[in-house]
């Protein structure tokens, strides 16, 4: 980790020293097409999807072969050049934001399905594929591939792995790691580990869920083999409206005590409501304090019964409106609504920052009362998206980056909101990462021994700490400076201070 | 028993560098590397620390009986979705996830790593650490709590663990089909690439046992779909295990688990063609849908863990005849470059080499 730091000191005629250096080298393992290192041709290559921070690595690579990628790591090795390694640049935390000192890495060329196996239900792929392509190629099969976020049109699924990326059904479901068989790594020393494996078993210490979710610390993800899942013979989906979002909150958890297991359970405020309505014209009642989508799938009867017992239970919850997908098409533009409810809340404000923090379902009500009084202080206005079911939250705080003051605040809007998840027993990233974005907020989450492991893992898998360094965990210095603040238990230090 | 207690006596082993043997209720004994070491039990760190029904989230400590938790939720109509096998009467949770056990429903429903939200441990400096929590989304930090299921006590003892758990399906329907072993490989699949509620599927003695669990006429539906020779509709009630089929299945209780030949678990991608040409039909025995194989096989190990590995499986001598005892490999080698990160990793938590060494690996 001090490499970084101490890079970011060297003049900035020893950068472009090295700058040479690597260029040179990079042009003996990749065609010039491939190398992209002016300017105008890395601007694309900034940041991803957490755009407010940007930064120009010394250039990009993009290899198309294990040989290749080996080689340009064993040129950084020599030369200790930090790696960033990026998919598609969807993630929303800043985990893929180059490094001005260190090369960037684009694995969009490692894009083939290698094999589909419908008899084992799974497909076997490079980390470049697109997660959507997936189900599209397993459909003849009559199979899918279940994790699903929101920018599964773009998003790689060597990305997914990185982040252990969800999606609106990962309530019954999973998250990515709970759909990954084998996953295989390339380390910075330039081996390749084998993680998993084709049974649901595999020897040793479960090093595949460690690689899932370590957000291009621990090594490169070089191949995949992810479960299919037969496509369920019925989803339907309902709506249900309600005049406070309280009630709404409470109806959330009197689906899950009830039984049903909802493929996706979902809930939006009147802001995120009105914007998605703008945006993608799902016929959302557009006066509702608070929207629920609840969907449930299986085999006809199943979802027939399930849809029963939700819709009285949300009558019962006090909706005033239960609405039932009438056909295949109303349940996809009912789903488009909330789908695109990112992109929606984009054209309502200038820009806005996505939060990401998970809280116990109970605690929903008293979360959003918090919002609600710190949007009101802060004065900036937020749109609440969440994965209701699992109890993952995405306030969207809206600002305008032209005036250098909201970004300050939107940002620590959003940390007094994450500090509060933790508080509340939850966590500051739910699917999303802690990348750059959410360093800080490690800090409450776990304390100082727990994040010495963390580096200490990363240094077991990446002894010249060359790979994506500076982010996901931060350092203890970083946290002492905040003050110590770390919540043990779900009891913040001095619990009569207000905090908000 | 505090956890301070358990911390204080692993600090000074650290300091003395003797090795320690963690035990619960010792129902799992059999399973890897005999065990040495001064006996270290938190059979006493015991009791229900949280159970939210609503919130689909329980925390206990690790010595807590797994039967008394199953109890608990099935009085809140609710389950652990990965069915641990007990393996004997006080069997703990610790154990149950330090070894990593999974029943027939794992296939279906995910395995006991998966069900883990968070551990609280205690790590071979006596240091005590939480990793994961009590929510179901939670992707701060790497996820050690999941390396904890599994690790056979090799990188700390656990404390308490929250685990996920699900609601008991409103119906459970088994049904039985006679069928030749060479043909469960294509009925496994054809049944598996279908939307059907499954939660069990083995086959035993001549016949496929399949289990729905589900709505009532989702169940119904599906058994008429897939068809049967027998078929038996039974509950969740404590009283009906001992006739329940996956029970015995689960528990090593059917009468092929009563020899005293090695027995083979073999953990390999279901329609894997291993074995069968070569083991008599009486001494297999297929779980998950044929991804996982109990063989009873006297031939040398080593041709075992060999063809596992070609088939990019997993191979446990699961137990042993009692001459093989002492005999050190039960797990299949791992490969130089995994061994290496294994050793790391292994010294972040246990650098003085104390805790249950070489039960897993004799390596480490």
């Amino acid at each position: 980790m001090g490499k970084t730091e101490k890079a970011s000191f060297d003049s900035s005629e020893a950068q472009n020293i090295k700058k040479k250096q690597l260029l040179g080298e990079l042009r003996k393992i990749l065609p010039v097409q491939r190398i992209l290192y002016s300017e105008s041709e890395m601007r694309p290559y900034e940041c991803d999807g957490l755009s407010v921070y940007t930064n120009l690595p010394l250039a990009v690579a993009i290899p198309d072969t294990l040989k290749e990628l080996k080689s340009i790591l064993a040129v950084c090795r020599k030369y200790d050049v930090p790696v960033v390694c990026r998919g598609a640049g969807t993630g929303l935390s800043g985990g893929a934001l180059p490094l001005s000192n260190g090369l960037l890495i684009s694995m969009a060329r490692f894009n083939q399905i290698l094999e589909i196996d419908p008899e084992n239900r799974t497909a076997r792929l490079q980390p470049g594929v697109r997660n959507l392509t997936v189900s599209q190629a397993a459909a003849q099969y009559n199979l899918y591939y279940a994790p699903d976020p929101s920018s599964q049109i773009a998003c790689t699924i060597g990305g997914n792995i990185a982040e252990n990326a969800g999606g609106v059904h990962c309530l019954k479901y999973g998250l990515t790691v709970n759909n990954l068989l084998q996953v295989k790594v390339l380390t910075m020393e330039g081996e390749i580990i084998t993680a998993g494996g084709t049974g649901f078993d595999s020897p040793g210490y479960d090093l595949r869920a460690l690689f899932t979710g370590s957000e291009g610390m621990l090594g490169i993800i070089v191949e995949a083999l992810v479960k299919l899942l037969p496509v369920p013979e019925s989803a339907r989906v309902l709506l249900a409206s309600f005049d406070d979002i309280k009630q709404a909150g409470d109806a959330v958890a009197e689906i899950i005590a009830s039984g049903i297991l909802p493929a996706g359970l979902e809930m939006m405020d009147e802001l995120a409501v009105q914007a998605a309505e703008e945006f993608a014209h799902p016929n959302y009642p557009s006066d509702a304090k608070a929207v629920i989508l609840c969907e449930v799938d299986g085999c006809e009867e199943e979802t027939a019964s399930d849809i029963e017992k939700a819709k009285q239970i949300f009558l019962r919850s006090g909706a005033k409106n239960v609405r039932l997908a009438a056909d295949e098409e109303e349940r996809t533009r009912m789903w488009a609504g909330r789908k695109g409810a990112f992109p929606a809340v984009g054209r309502i404000s200038p820009d806005y920052y996505c939060m990401d923090g998970t809280i116990p379902r109970k605690k929903l009500g008293s979360m959003l009362e918090s919002i609600s009084e710190m949007s009101g202080r802060y004065g900036l206005r937020v749109a609440n998206v969440f994965h209701a079911g699992d109890g993952n939250l995405h306030p969207l705080i809206l600002y305008d980056s032209n005036s250098p003051d909201e970004l300050k605040k939107a940002e620590r809007f959003g940390a007094d909101i994450l500090e509060l998840s933790v508080a509340l027993g939850g966590s500051v990233s739910g699917e999303h990462g802690v990348g750059m974005e959410k360093l800080d907020q490690m800090c409450y989450q776990f304390a100082n021994p727990e994040l010495e492991t963390f580096h200490e893992i990363k240094k077991a898998l990446d002894p010249p700490g060359l790979l994506n360094p500076g982010k996901a965990v931060p350092l203890l210095s970083r946290c002492s400076e905040l003050g110590g603040m770390h919540v043990h238990e779900g009891n913040l230090p001095h619990p009569d201070l207000e905090r908000f | 028993m505090e956890y301070q207690d358990l911390s204080e006596i692993i600090k000074q082993s650290y300091k003395n560098g003797t090795p320690l043997r963690i035990t619960g209720s010792q129902t799992k004994n059999f399973y890897g590397a005999a065990l040495h070491g001064e006996k270290l039990s938190v059979l006493d760190y015991s009791g229900i620390v949280d159970y939210e029904p609503s919130e689909l989230v329980l925390t206990v400590k690790a010595g807590t009986p797994l039967r008394e938790i199953e109890e608990l939720l099935r009085s809140r109509g609710q389950m652990l979705a990965f069915e641990p096998p007990h393996y004997g009467e006080n069997a703990t949770l610790g154990g149950s996830l330090a070894c990593g056990f999974s029943g027939p429903r794992r296939p279906f429903a995910d395995s006991a790593g998966s069900y883990t939200l968070g551990v609280k441990i205690c790590d071979g400096r006596g240091r005590i650490l939480s990793y994961g929590g009590r929510v179901m989304k939670n992707v701060a930090g790497y996820d050690v709590s999941r390396i904890m299921t599994g690790s056979m006590g090799t990188l700390g003892v656990l404390l308490e663990i929250s685990l996920k758990v699900l609601p008991l399906p409103d119906c459970e329907l088994t049904l039985k089909k006679q069928m030749g072993l060479s043909e469960t490989a294509e009925f496994f699949s054809a049944i598996a690439r279908k939307p059907f509620p499954l939660s069990g599927a083995a086959w035993v003695d001549g016949a496929v046992y399949v289990r729905l669990s589900g709505n009532e006429r989702a169940v119904a539906k599906a058994s008429r779909t897939i068809g049967y020779d027998e078929k038996n509709i039974h509950g969740h009630a404590p009283a009906d295990r001992m006739s329940d089929f996956w029970y015995h299945l689960k528990e090593h209780t059917l009468p092929f688990f009563s020899s005293d030949e090695n027995l083979w678990r073999l953990s390999l991608s279901q329609t894997w063609p291993f074995s069968s040409d070569r083991v008599s039909e009486s001494d297999i025995i297929l779980d998950w849908m044929g991804a996982l194989r109990w063989i009873r096989d006297p031939v040398d190990p080593e041709k075992i863990f060999s063809e596992a590995e070609n088939a990019g499986g997993h191979a446990v001598l699961f137990r042993r005849r009692p001459e093989m005892m002492n005999s050190s490999d039960y797990f299949m080698k791992l490969g130089p470059e995994a061994l290496k990160i294994h050793r790391r990793i292994k010294k972040i938590f246990d650098p003085g080499g104390i805790l249950n060494p070489g039960r897993m690996h004799r390596e480490f």
